[in-house]
């Protein structure tokens, strides 16, 4: 196999519009070759590309520039498309789905009791709120009716599917069911990719490859797809804890750095980490199960998933995963802020109490919450300290007695409100003199809690 | 360029492989084929591929990179055949590949996981108090269950009542201390002051002389204080953590700056872990840059790494009594234990850790990754009342 080859700012520059018309933001067509061929900045950026009569240098382009690992639809979502190994060498795309088991044999109330759960459960977490995001009805009782019965159940919901069945007779069954919902086919074996494939080709549906701890196989069955004409593969290596958890680990770092830094086309598509499957090693609690379960996705989460099926439904066991997706697929050169400005929090009136804080979105939706919590409506200063929290922009002296003292003038809280006190959070106290003497000595600086946590009781003893 | 390739296949000019041609070869291709075609030639049907009858078998070759640099080893603790008194070592770091690029080269030393102790009792979140007990109340005992029932590999006394704004603990209380631990516990120790620097710069030293010998990790020397427990370390045969926030730059000024006294053999990098849900993000990437960084050669970086995983209980989400939230008594140690699974893929060496489900399901992971087998030992721990 031979190496993609490097595409460098020379090939790019060739193909466009070389008028340095300074319509993107490095203005000048070589700057802008040079932040495409380190993935730093998006086509889409250079508008005279999208004009008539660029059709071709623009399909050049993006054929060109196109992710190591391919980017491929399941129903609405994409997954993959990755241009990294690591998320600090640029970032990585497209949050990793996760989807959730439905056993065909359980019974209708449970089923139905499973699905809403999924469905509905949602964790408030900076102004988001983070979802579970797929249903796979999964092929376990050897009867085919069970399993059309699960899939028709599933379909109820709008969530996107991935049909867990190695048997192609099942299968077309269900996916003849859903096939405008384009489902993920899972999965092709060494043993039935023919048929799979001719699914894949009738139905316009994704396939997954199944090959376990085993890359030549994978890659094999990836090779004979793309003969055959199914281009939209996932990967799925295999997964095992315990003992098997090596060879796990193994798989994925191999088959992600061959794909983007071995250039192996064959290899460079979406991987599936199908830790539901440690539920298969039975006779244990299921907690122990969970527990093991969610270990195997945190790990798996950060090595290279692309997609995680989990058969877990505790909700302490999804908690850490969503959080961790969340944290892991921010783009490492933002921080995640919010405008900075006034806000008024709840119906606020003239007596409300007026607090400071940081513009880090993190920072400003948990001190938001706290303060409805504490049922005061009050207005909230938030500080553009670049999008740090309120500890590492003093710290970093972002957020500053000065800084402070100009948000409060600037919001014109002075005219909303008739009392002259204003509450810091705690890791500021010490800006308490330097401010009121900003300030004019016109207000009470009063500090508040170290952890917002604590503004609903600060509130209760200290306001009136 | 898809239905390009389609027609340039039907006239025969050219093999699917895109991959081999360069852009200038491209455009050698096209440019002149495409002025031979007139505007409006009805779009070409794409051939239908002859599908293959068989299962096309490939040759697999796993991408793999050389790194010239080398992580050091660091060996904590010591035996009396090396001057101390310690049952047994805890060797960490010496790998030559990113985390776990088992094809890429050696990983000698199983990460370490060492139970976090404090000198006096400390608030700490619901699930940690139901499993510590009274032992909160006395760091001997919490230390002999953090090392018998737990399983930890060392200990970490974090001596926190010595701070002035605390109890202000004299130094000679806290020395004896950390002697009594000696007697107690077999295992390796990190001694952890008390925050404030001026009393550190004081209170590590002489700790360093007590444990001559015993080779323990000093936690912490940071940018603002360094020179004296750099000195002790030299003086007495320990190693030293060095302390930064999230920062490469910084971590690499510090090394410099403790390179003058002791070599990279006895420095641990601890560049800040951020709780997961609050920052973890910023500690997993500047690990793996860190990671990376000395692997690639550069000796200013060349340290095994630590992390106190225990900051993990600072996030909410992993205290919290919230029904919504799910159990805390599986959700809490779960966080302590995805924050440090996190860390373990980014190519942190030694945790810091509460929990016994913790520090169990990481040994049990190490050990596992290590090639070791073996059943999992954490199915007690979790979720006890
Ligand atoms: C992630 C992180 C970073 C990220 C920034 C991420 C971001 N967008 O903010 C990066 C890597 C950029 C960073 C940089 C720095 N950091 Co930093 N960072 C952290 C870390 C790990 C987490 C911060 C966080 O997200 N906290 C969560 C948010 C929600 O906290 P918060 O904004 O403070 O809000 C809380 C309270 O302040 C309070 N609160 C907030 N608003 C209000 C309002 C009211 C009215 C009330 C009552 C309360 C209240 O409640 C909130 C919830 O608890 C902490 C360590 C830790 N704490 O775990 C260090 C930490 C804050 N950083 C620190 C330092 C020193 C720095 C740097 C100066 C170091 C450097 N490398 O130069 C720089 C400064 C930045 C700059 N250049 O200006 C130190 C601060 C030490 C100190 N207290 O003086 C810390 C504590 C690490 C440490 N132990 O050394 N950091
Ligand atoms: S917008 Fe396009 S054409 Fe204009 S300078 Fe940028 S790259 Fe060149």
């Amino acid at each position: 196999m031979s190496a993609k080859k490097k595409i460098g700012p020379l090939d790019i520059y060739a193909l466009l519009p070389k008028t340095n018309c300074g319509k993107c933001e490095p203005g000048v067509c070589m700057a802008f070759a040079a932040r495409l061929a380190e993935h730093t900045i998006s086509l889409e950026e250079c508008p005279p590309l999208w004009e008539k009569g660029q059709e071709a240098n623009l399909k050049k382009l993006q054929e060109m520039l196109k992710p190591p690992v391919k980017e491929v639809k399941i129903g609405e979502v994409k997954v993959g498309g990755q241009l990294v190994v690591r998320r600090h060498e640029y970032r990585y795309f497209n949050p990793v789905p996760l989807a959730v088991t439905l056993d065909d044999t359980l019974p209708e109330v449970d089923l139905l009791k499973r699905i809403k759960k999924v469905e509905e459960y949602g964790y408030s977490y900076i102004g988001k709120t983070l979802k579970l995001d797929m249903l796979a009805p999964r092929y376990v009782s050897g009867d085919p009716s069970k399993f059309e019965a699960t899939v028709k159940k599933a379909s109820l919901s709008k969530l996107p599917l991935v049909l867990w069945c190695t048997d192609p007779g099942v299968m077309e069954k269900a996916v003849a069911l859903v096939k405008e919902r384009r489902p993920l086919l899972y999965a092709a074996t060494r043993e039935n990719w023919k048929e799979m494939a001719e699914l894949a080709l009738k139905y316009g549906c994704p396939l997954a490859l199944y090959s376990p701890h085993d890359l030549k196989g994978l890659k094999s069955l990836a090779k004979t797809m793309l003969a055959y004409g199914v281009q939209d593969l996932l990967l799925d290596p295999g997964v095992g804890f315990g003992e098997e958890l090596r060879e796990t680990i193994n798989c994925f770092t191999v088959l992600r750095n061959t794909a983007i830094r071995g250039g192996d086309e064959e290899v460079g598509f979406p991987l599936v980490a199908s830790t539901a499957r440690v539920w298969e090693d039975g006779g244990r609690k299921p907690e122990e199960l969970a527990w093991e379960e969610t270990a195997l996705a945190t790990l798996l989460m950060v090595r290279y998933a692309d997609l995680i099926i989990l058969r877990s439904e505790e909700v302490w066991s999804w908690l850490p995963l969503i959080i961790l997706r969340e944290n892991i697929y921010t783009d490492p050169r933002k921080p995640v802020s919010v405008e900075a400005g006034m806000r008024a929090i709840g119906q606020v009136n003239e007596n409300s109490p007026v607090m400071v804080t940081s513009n880090f979105a993190l920072t400003y939706f948990t001190v938001a919450s706290d303060i409805e919590n504490s049922k005061v409506p009050s207005y909230l200063i938030v500080v553009d300290t670049g999008g740090l929290s309120v500890e590492s922009s003093i710290a970093g002296r972002k957020m500053t007695a000065q800084t402070i003292a100009d948000a409060i003038k600037a919001s014109g809280v002075k005219d909303k409100v008739k009392h002259r006190k204003v509450i810091l959070p705690g890791m500021a106290a010490r800006y308490k003199g330097e401010l009121e003497e900003l300030l004019g000595f016109e207000w009470e600086v009063l500090v508040g809690p170290r952890d917002s946590s604590g503004i609903p009781k600060f509130l209760a003893d200290h306001w009136k | 360029m898809d239905e390009i390739m389609n027609l340039l296949r039907e006239l025969g000019e050219l093999e699917l492989e895109k991959v081999d041609l360069s852009v200038e070869e491209l455009r050698l291709l096209f440019r002149p084929l495409m002025s031979f075609l007139p505007p409006q030639v009805p779009k070409a049907v794409a051939p239908v591929p002859a599908k293959p009858s068989s299962l096309l078998e490939a040759e697999f070759s796993p991408f793999v990179q050389e790194y010239p640099g080398t992580i050091a080893e660091v060996t904590l603790g010591a035996t009396r055949a090396d001057g101390g008194t310690r049952g047994r070592v805890v060797k960490i770091g010496g790998e030559t590949a990113p985390p776990w690029h088992f094809l890429e080269g050696k990983f000698p030393n199983p990460p370490a996981i060492a139970g976090d102790v404090f000198d006096m009792p400390v608030p700490l979140p619901g699930p940690v108090r139901a499993v510590l007990g009274d032992a909160i109340e006395d760091p001997i005992k919490w230390a002999k269950l953090a090392v018998e029932k737990f399983g930890a590999d060392l200990i970490d006394i974090e001596l926190v009542s010595s701070d002035p704004y605390s109890k202000n603990t004299p130094i000679e209380e806290s020395c004896k201390l950390v002697e009594n631990l000696l007697q107690a516990v077999e295992v390796p120790l990190i001694v952890g002051g008390s925050g404030n620097p001026e009393k550190d710069a004081k209170l590590l030293p002489k700790i360093a002389e007590v444990c001559e010998g015993e080779r323990v990790l000093l936690s912490s020397a940071n940018l603002d204080m360094w020179e004296p427990v750099a000195k002790a370390a030299k003086q007495y045969g320990h190693v030293v953590l060095a302390w930064t926030s999230i920062d490469m730059a910084q971590a690499k000024e510090l090394n410099r700056r403790l390179y003058e006294y002791i070599p990279k053999e006895q420095i641990v990098i601890d560049p800040t872990s951020a709780p997961l849900g609050y920052g973890v993000e910023y500690a997993f990437s500047i690990m793996e840059r860190i990671r990376l960084a000395g692997l690639m050669g550069d000796a200013e970086l060349q340290c095994p790494m630590g992390s106190a995983t225990a900051n993990a209980w600072g996030a909410r989400e992993a205290w919290l009594h919230n029904p919504e939230m799910g159990a805390r008594e599986y959700r809490g140690p779960m966080w302590e234990t995805a924050m440090a699974l996190t860390m373990l893929m980014a190519g942190n060496d030694l945790y810091i850790t509460l929990h016994p489900a913790a520090i169990r399901t990481m040994k049990d992971v190490i050990r596992w990754l290590m090639g070791e087998g073996g059943e999992p030992t954490f199915f007690p721990w979790i979720g006890v009342k």
